[in-house]
Order: C-alpha cells, then structure tokens, then sequence
C-alpha cells in the first residue's frame, strides 16, 4: 500500500483536471501516432513542428477578433500547408524550404499580432499561455471537440493510407501505378494541420512535436510494417503522456520546492528515453541476428 | 530615424544581416532549414537557465545553442536528421519551460526574446555581439571549401575523402553562434527569417555559389535596414517586416525565375532538372 502511495501521491485519480489531461492527451496521442509514421517517413518533421508555431499566429489572431482560438489554429494551418503545398513541398529538397519561408511569414505575423494584442489589452501572459500550453489547464469542455477532430484526422488517414504509404516509400513508383501523387501529399498535410491544430491547443506546441514524432521515430526503429509502427508509435505516445502526467502530479511532492515541475518536460524527457531506447533495442536484436 | 539611440539599431542589424544572409546561403543550399529553426528557438533555454543559476544571459545563450549544434548532429549520425533536429528542439523547449517555472521571474523576457527589441539595443551590447559576429564569419571561413563542396557537390566531397560528420558539426557550430549573437538583440524569429529569406530568393535568381551568397547578404541588409525604417516610422515590430519582406522577396526571386526560365527553355529544349543543377 505505501508502495502505491509513493507512485500515486494522494487524489490523482480523483481529480478533475487530472482526468481531462488524461483523457486530452491521449486522443492527441492516438492522433499523432499514426500520422507521425507518415511524418517521419516523408521527412517533414519540420512541417510537423512549424505548423505548431504557426498556429500561434492564428492563437494570437483569434485572440484580437475574439473568437475562440481553435477557430484561429485549423485557419492558420490550413492556410499555411496550402501555401507550402503551392510553394512546392512535394519536391523533397524544396519541402524543408516551403516549410521555412511559410514559417518566416506566419512568425512575422505573430510579431503583430502579438503586438496588437500586448499594447490594446496590455497582457504580457497571453503570449507566453499561447506558447506553453500546459495539460492541466486544458478546460473540460474541449474534450468533445478535440475527439470529434481527432475522428476526422483517423477517418481521412484510412482512406489515404495505402496510397499515401506508396507515394511516401516511393514517388515515382506510385505515379506509374496512377496514384494522384500531389492530391494524396496535400491530403496529408491537411490531417496534419488538423492534428497539429488540435495537439498544440490541447497540449501545447511542445508537446505536440514530441509526440508527432518521438513515438513515431520509435516504433519505426523497431518495427518492420507500417501498420504495426502506427500501432506502436500509439501506444508509446500514449504511455509517455501518461507517465509524464503521473510524474508531473507527483512533482508536486517533491523537495525542495513542492511546487510541481512541467508536464512538458517529463513528457519530453521519456519521449527521448524511449527513443534512444528503441535504438538500442535495434542495435541488440541486430546482433543477435 | 538617425538619432543616437537608433545608431546602434543600425549597426547591429547590419552586423546581423551580413552573418545571417551568409551563413543562411549554406542554410538553404544544405536544406537545414529545421535546424536553422531549431537553434535559435531552442537557445531560449539556456537564457532561462542562465536567469535560474545566476550567470550572464549570453553565456547561457552560446552554452546552450552549442550543445543543442552538438546533439542534433550526434543524434542525426543515426537516423533521420530531421528527426533529431525536432528531438532535440523539444527537449531543449522542455528544459527551458522547466527553467521557468523553477525561476517563475523570466516569464515576461520571452516575448522580447521570441521578438526581439532591435530598437532598445545598449552601446554595452554591441561589443560582444561584433564578438560572436566574427567568430561565426571566421568559422565560416575556415569551413569555406569543404562547406562549399560538400554542400554543392556532396558525392564529389566524399569521393575526395571529406567526411561528413565533422563539417556537419562545424556547420551547427556556425549557425548556433550565429544564433546566440542574434538572439538577445532581435529575437529568434528575426535571425530565422533573414537565413531563410534571403538566401533563397538570392538561389532563385542565379545558380553560381559565389554570386547567390553575395546577393543574400545583399538582400539581407536590404531587408534589415527597411524593416527598421518601416518599424521606426509605424511603430510595429521589426520582426513583422522583416518576416513579411523576406517572403516578399522570395516570391518575387521565383517569379523573376520563372519568366527567365521558360523562354531559355523552349529556346534550347534542355530539360530544367538540369539547368538547375
């Protein structure tokens, strides 16, 4: 019993905020798993983590017209991947630059509209709340929406998946088979924008990263079919963000502060061990073989 | 616009424009946009850091953005690199909001570190900013052929017996002192945008090495020096005009390439894949 007591500090399981953050986070888990595999394997982490940032500038945006800030995310970065997409990401050495010009821009706008928000309601916390979104202020009445979003990603990743996995592994090979190369790429970034919308708001632009691509990265190092991976890449998601979370709750115990340290952090922190985890685990089984 | 307090805003973004518009060249030519954003994004950390244990904001600056060049490149040997790239950015993010909440005092710099205050520059900022200026040009320097071939020509450097890994880490090197020098005087997003920006508009518009490197920096000090000028006479942030002219200029390098290109091409019937190379 003591045992379970020191894991679990007291009221873990009884609590409010702790419930949505396990709940949030593991939709976005779930979400980013899947997708993450595509991520990693088409390269573009970058546009992963970028349309995070540039979600800030529709955070920001919102923000001064008064709508909720969702509404400003799924624009912005719906916005934003349709520019990447016009600007050429499909070219694979152009994707890295698209991404870099499109963030260039969007992060110039931010500057603004941050400004525009700072000097009208002289809130100097906006900025930073927008930035460091932390799961245990996630309001519980986000839930419903985060999973009616997360649905669509899953939905939109089944029906592109296999042609996606192809023109992903191979282009060229895929467009002799009469798969719309570009239409099937922009679909993606589309699930993407959408999912990067949902993490970032719920779980911060930090997390939403990690969890794009650490869990994903993972499972790829260990596992041969894609479809396992995707699998893996969920489950591992899943397991950091709620370790993270447990860890985080315990923080608060912990000397010599008790003032509870980030989730973030410890979110990150196992996503890394896992990481570098499942490449010694590679490593192992390869020289056993 | 030329008063005593805005000199210093003069020099230091010319300083800023010149190092990032060159070392930004190999950025794009390299296709390391994503560490050219990690760096700078991720030094923040260190600036956290620095405030939580007492030291100088610089220092913690140039310490973290160095083991941040040293991470991405050890974590890329194996495996994707952009996959270490958005590895390390995170955990470099993490540690910076655990350092922040640990110091609960830093909170409201992060706006001006993200943003910049390119116009409230002190003289005492300038000296060592003009310090890490040079150490990046000087890096840069030394790496210059290697770089360059390696960057150009990648099989033509390995087949010469380059390696990668050390030019990889001294290129990181380069852009993260780049980075630390820009940071504290016009933000992260600034510093991102001019390496991006104008070095690839310069690319768009001529194929030669040396040519598009010097137009970047051109374009650079352009950009910087009517930012500031818009920024002076409007009041908004520098960083929204220096992100929106980049872009600006990048579409119109690709508009200039575009109409350029398709006479060339019907003329000589050479297919564009190898113009281009």
């Amino acid at each position: 019993m003591t045992v379970i007591h020191h894991l679990f500090e007291p009221g873990f399981f009884a609590s409010g905020p702790v419930h949505t953050a396990l709940l949030v986070s593991a939709v976005a888990a779930l979400v980013a798993g899947p997708l993450g595999v595509f991520t990693v394997l088409r390269g573009q982490s970058f546009a992963g983590e970028a349309l995070g940032d540039i979600g800030t500038t529709g955070g920001s945006g919102a923000y001064l017209v008064g709508v909720g800030p969702l509404w400003g995310f799924l624009v912005i970065n719906v916005a934003a991947v349709t520019l990447m997409e016009l600007i050429g990401v499909q070219r694979h050495r152009g994707r890295d630059l698209a991404t870099g010009i499109v963030l260039g821009a969007g992060l110039g706008l931010a500057a603004l509209f941050l400004y525009l928000a700072a000097t009208h309601q002289s809130t100097t916390g906006a900025a930073v709340t927008v930035l460091f979104g932390s799961l245990f202020s996630v309001a519980g009445s986000t839930s419903p929406l985060a999973i009616a979003i997360a649905a669509v990603v899953l939905v939109l990743l089944a029906i592109v998946g296999r042609p996606l996995l192809l023109a992903s592994a191979n282009p060229e090979l895929a467009a002799a088979r009469g798969i719309p190369v570009r239409l099937v790429g922009y679909v993606y970034l589309l699930a993407l924008s959408l999912a990067v919308a949902l993490c970032a708001l719920t779980i911060g632009s930090i997390l939403s990263t990690a969890l794009l691509i650490g869990p994903a990265a993972s499972s790829l190092r260990i596992c041969r079919r894609p479809v396992w991976a995707a699998a893996a890449a969920a489950g591992l998601g899943i397991a950091a963000a709620w370790l993270g979370i447990l860890l985080a709750y315990d923080s608060y115990a912990w000397p010599p502060h008790h003032q509870g340290w980030p989730v973030s952090f410890f979110v990150v922190a196992l996503v890394l061990v896992i990481y570098l985890g499942c490449g010694v685990a590679r490593q192992l089984s390869g020289s056993a073989r | 616009m030329f008063s005593s307090f805005m000199v210093n805003a003069w020099i230091v973004g010319t300083i800023v424009a010149v190092v990032a518009g060159a070392v930004g060249f190999f950025v794009v030519t390299r296709g390391s946009a994503f560490a050219a954003h990690a760096l700078p994004n991720g030094s923040f950390a260190g600036a956290a850091g620095a405030v939580l244990i007492g030291i100088s904001t610089l220092i913690g600056l140039v310490v973290c953005s160095l083991l941040g060049a040293l991470g991405i490149a050890l974590l890329g040997r194996r495996g994707r690199p952009d996959v270490a790239t958005a590895l390390v950015l995170v955990m470099m993010l993490a540690l910076g909001s655990l350092f922040l909440s640990l110091s609960s005092q830093y909170a409201p710099a992060v706006y001006s570190l993200l943003f910049g205050e390119i116009l409230g520059i002190g003289s005492n900022e300038l000296a060592p900013t003009a310090a890490l200026a040079a150490a990046s040009v000087l890096g840069l320097a030394i790496l210059y052929r290697p770089l360059m071939l390696s960057s150009v020509l990648s099989e033509v450097a390995q087949a010469r017996g380059i390696r990668d890994f050390p030019i990889e880490l001294g290129f990181l090197v380069v852009v993260a002192l780049t980075a630390a020098m820009t940071i504290p005087v016009v933000g992260t997003l600034l510093v991102f945008t001019l390496m991006i920006g104008a070095p690839a508009a310069a690319r768009s518009v001529t194929d030669t090495p040396g040519r598009a490197m010097t137009l970047s920096v051109a374009i650079a000090v352009g950009t910087v020096w009517a930012a500031i000028a818009l920024s002076y006479d409007t009041n908004y942030p520098v960083g929204f005009f220096v992100g929106m002219i980049s872009a600006a200029c990048y579409l119109l390098g690709r508009l200039v390439a575009s109409l350029r290109r398709r006479p060339a091409r019907t003329a000589t019937n050479v297919p564009a894949a190898v113009v281009r190379t």
